[in-house]
């Protein structure tokens, strides 16, 4: 009896959950199989952003850790006023002389003077030419703009360098009656053209998100067009076109060549915008191709672009939520 | 305000507005006005086609041009497959409202803005000093081999930074194909990769191809990834291993503008080298512009 | 194929309440309902082309040939490759007619160049595009009318030789000579095919189909022989749809 039970049981089984033809078996597996390659595929992403981070960190980690480094580059030497004799700056970057110097204040500074120099030209060029491309230019006139300015984002930094130090430099000089060719002006010059077209870009697409249905309601009550978008439409887009702003602000920070071949890259800590100016990033390129590897100034370099990385690393989350914010504003929450 | 005045100071400040697409433009012209007439004389046959001469008074540019292909021929083979892979992870497989693709946008996004000189530190803090020692340790390399500059981490650095150029655009191409040809295919019984390779994948290579456009006129201007990943100024051989060091057309201009003893007579194979750089970058941005033009038309049309 | 007791939801909301109804075996059902009353879904559910939709759910059971569909036995690609579908905007592949017709076979694994060109050929005659097309098997697809993309989306389902054939609303983006074309193609393929139809016109159900099921919000209120339905329907609901009354 119980056998027979079993056996029936047994029968009930294969009848009703008869197993996956082999064919299809093979075929769900390599389609599993296909399905995790991909993914691990677009675990790269995550994965380099993390590996960036962590082996330029690892390089710099000598300056906390290894005694030399530290008492070499410790971080009050790094930031805070050297004790020097009297008429010798207290700041000084000078890595390699016989008492390393490695105060990154005039690094900053110099940063700090050309990116705002790029600031000043290029946030009124590239936000109002993309006011005209958005709201005042033709269609066609439009259609012909983007292209144009995607041309211009399209130049290589170092061909952006090169002419600022071959053409602008002295165009530069007679005009301000500088004492030197290459300085800060020149430079920052040099990065604006690098980051119009980042700034004219973004807010362009902040812009064209406005609905129409915003402009009709201005003008309809009798507003003037240039009133419609002055006081209407840019305001809609006002954090599109600050995210604007901070991605060229971010994108200036970082920009090496340019400011290598242009600023003169002398470590004084100076306010004027003639004077030569050494930036953080230039002075990565300038520098790592002499030094000792493992040195504690190969590790402050490494330091430097730890430094370069989260700046950029904030203004971009900044940029992306102000982007994604405004996004959503305007098109009712869909986005 | 009068409505007249109020109209008057509205024209006068769009006139603005105007005035400031116009300086971008005319800054553009003026660049490259001043390139293509320094360098056009200086563009010639043997200039393209021969090594330099006399301590690089004279000569040719070839071997940066051809490390200049190399490097860019190299990244495109190790970015493709990872940048429109990860595009159709996140577009075709991903779960919608999956974490895991969240975190693959935010880094993807992040990674646009890393600086290109940090890229070169990653380069030689990971690919030379940890990748690179690490097989010269399992292959028993007594001296250097893969820890050194050399144009295969070059190109891989360069890969990593075109990275979000690629899966952009590669995502941008998969949003155009329609829903309806996904549906269609696997209605008679095609599975998900097969849908994916014999559909999805034609419909968007168009997009696919701009984005491979676009992310080799980006790595073929690059020079701070590179300034200690592999470039070298003067090479008396083309590079002929993944560990060899190369030539390279931006590399080439920014020694040659900086670090030359006399800039006056650089100054003619200066232009040149410069132009050539330029033309290489806008045929390629040119191509970029012309497929996605077609392929929009095409798109238009077909409905 | 028979659905028993089906209930689907998108997310928490039913599409579609124990619908149970038998699709018989070389009959045409036409399925009808006023809009949004579920008879995509539920066609839609017997190929299971709803697992698509994320947020997807079901109870109760769907048996193809006395097994359920959503067995771990059934690969959901054989399943479809038995129970064809066609929708109700034509979406022929961005290919040649040839290769769209071929599409189904190559995926299945068929390679021979003479087995493939006689499957096209056959799947166009069943298709009755043929004789208009013949000539022309290398051109794009989207150069065909609007009639004859449909049909060639047909032609394309039936390559693949399926037992079932889904159609949802085929004819609704068609003129009427068009339309007709595809109603008589119905009418030949009855004999070989078990064939289930969505559509939104009375007359065209009644022409071409065997048996009728009425649904309304997302439950089947009567099925039964068309003949039946439409003069003489059990339910006040049906008489009134219709006739006309709403809808
Ligand atoms: N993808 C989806 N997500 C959420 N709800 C859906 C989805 N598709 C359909 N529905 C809902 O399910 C219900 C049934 O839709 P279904 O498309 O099956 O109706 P229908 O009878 O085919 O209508 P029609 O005659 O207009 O084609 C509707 O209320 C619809 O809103
Ligand atoms: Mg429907």
């Amino acid at each position: 009896m119980d056998r027979q039970a079993t056996m029936e049981q047994g029968l009930t089984q294969t009848a009703f959950a008869p197993a996956l033809s082999p064919a299809a078996r093979r075929r769900q597996l390599r389609e599993k199989a296909i399905a995790g390659i991909i993914t691990l595929m677009a675990f790269t992403g995550i994965a380099a952003l993390i590996l960036i981070i962590v082996f330029v960190a690892k390089e710099a980690l000598a300056l906390f850790t290894d005694p030399a480094a530290r008492h070499e580059a410790s971080l009050s030497k790094m930031f805070l006023a050297q004790d020097v004799p009297a008429g010798r700056p207290a700041f000084r970057w000078q890595p390699v002389s016989k008492i390393p110097k490695v105060s990154m204040i005039p690094l900053f500074v110099g940063t700090l003077k050309t990116t705002v120099v790029s600031m000043m030209v290029a946030v009124p060029l590239g936000v109002f030419g993309a006011l005209f491309a958005a709201e005042f230019a033709p269609r066609r006139l439009r259609e012909l703009l983007k292209p144009v300015i995607e041309l211009l984002a399209g130049i290589p930094s170092v061909v952006l360098g090169f002419f600022a130090l071959m053409v602008m430099s002295t165009v530069v000089k007679d005009v301000f009656h500088f004492d030197r060719p290459l300085n800060a002006m020149v430079a920052g010059l040099g990065l604006a053209l690098a980051i119009v077209p980042v700034i004219f870009t973004v807010s362009e697409d902040a812009l064209t998100a406005v609905p129409r249905s915003y402009r009709e309601a201005s003008l309809a009550l009798g507003a003037t067009p240039w009133e419609t978008a002055w006081k209407v439409v840019l305001p809609a887009a006002a954090p599109g076109i600050l995210a604007a702003c901070v991605l060229g602000f971010g994108r200036a920070i970082g920009e090496t060549m340019i400011v290598l071949m242009a600023s003169g890259n002398a470590d004084v800590i100076s306010w004027s915008l003639g004077d030569s100016a050494r930036s953080l990033s230039a002075t990565i390129a300038a520098e790592m191709g002499e030094v000792v590897v493992g040195s504690p100034h190969y590790s402050l370099l490494f330091f430097i672009g730890v430094q370069l990385f989260i700046f950029t690393f904030v203004l971009n989350l900044l940029a992306s939520t102000w982007t994604k914010r405004v996004m959503r504003r305007l098109t009712g929450g869909a986005a | 305000m009068k409505h007249a005045t109020r109209r008057t100071v509205g024209l006068a400040l769009t006139a603005f507005t105007g005035l400031c697409a116009f300086v971008i433009v005319a800054v553009l012209a003026l660049i490259l006005a001043d390139i293509l007439e320094g360098g056009a004389a200086g563009v010639t046959w043997t200039f393209l086609t021969q090594p330099p001469s006399d301590g690089m008074m004279g000569g040719g540019i070839f071997p940066a041009i051809f490390g200049t292909a190399a490097l860019t021929l190299l990244m495109t083979v190790a970015v493709m497959p990872v940048g429109v892979l990860t595009a159709v992870y996140l577009h075709e497989y991903a779960p919608p409202d999956s974490l895991f693709a969240r975190w693959v946008r935010v880094a993807v996004v992040n990674l646009a803005g890393v600086p290109s000189i940090v890229f070169g530190l990653f380069g030689l803090g990971f690919f030379i000093l940890f990748v690179g020692r690490g097989m010269d340790r399992v292959f028993g390399h007594e001296e250097m081999y893969w820890a050194q500059p050399g144009i295969l981490w070059a190109s891989l650095t360069l890969a990593v930074l075109t990275l979000p150029v690629v899966i952009v655009s590669t995502e941008e191409a998969l949003r155009a194909v329609p829903l309806d040809h996904r549906t269609a295919s696997l209605a008679l019984g095609a599975t998900q990769s097969q849908t994916l390779a014999r559909v999805v994948l034609p419909g968007a290579l168009p997009g696919i191809l701009t984005g491979a456009v676009l992310a080799i006129s980006r790595g073929a201007g690059e020079v701070a990834p590179i300034l200690f990943t592999g470039a070298a100024y003067f090479l008396p051989e083309l590079p002929t291993h993944l560990n060899s060091q190369f030539m390279h057309l931006g590399y080439h201009t920014y020694v040659m503008a900086t670090q030359s003893p006399d800039v006056e007579a650089t100054r003619p194979l200066l232009y040149a080298t410069v132009l050539v750089l330029l033309l290489l970058t806008f045929a390629l941005n040119l191509v970029a512009v012309i497929i996605r033009t077609r392929t929009r038309r095409k798109a238009a049309g077909a409905h | 194929m028979e659905a028993r007791e089906l209930t689907l939801r998108y997310g928490t909301k039913a599409a579609i309440q124990k619908v149970s109804l038998a699709i018989l075996d070389r009959r045409v059902t036409a399925l009808i309902g006023p809009s949004g009353c579920g008879k995509s879904t539920f066609l839609r559910s017997l190929n299971r082309m709803n697992d698509l939709i994320p947020g997807t759910n079901h109870t109760g059971t769907i048996l193809l040939d006395d097994t359920d569909i959503h067995d771990r036995s059934v690969d959901v690609v054989d399943l479809r490759r038995r129970v064809g579908m066609v929708f109700q905007k034509s979406n022929p592949f961005p290919k040649s007619i040839f290769e769209n017709v071929a599409y189904g076979l190559r995926v299945g694994g068929m390679k021979d160049k003479a087995a493939l060109a006689q499957r096209v050929e056959k799947s166009l005659r069943g298709a009755a595009l043929w004789d208009e097309v013949k000539d022309r098997l290398h051109d794009s697809a989207l150069g065909l009318s609007g009639g004859q993309q449909q049909r060639l989306c047909i032609a394309r389902a039936l390559a693949v030789e399926p037992q079932v054939l889904l159609m949802d609303e085929p004819a609704s983006a068609l003129d009427p000579i068009a339309t007709a074309k595809i109603e008589e193609l119905i009418h030949e393929l009855k004999s070989t095919y078990t064939i289930a139809i969505v559509t939104h016109n009375m007359q065209q159900a009644a022409r071409v189909s065997d048996r009728t099921a009425f649904f309304y919000m997302g439950e089947l209120v009567e099925c039964g022989p068309t003949e039946q339905i439409f003069t003489n329907p059990r339910e006040k609901r049906t008489e009134d749809y219709v006739t006309g009354k709403f809808g």
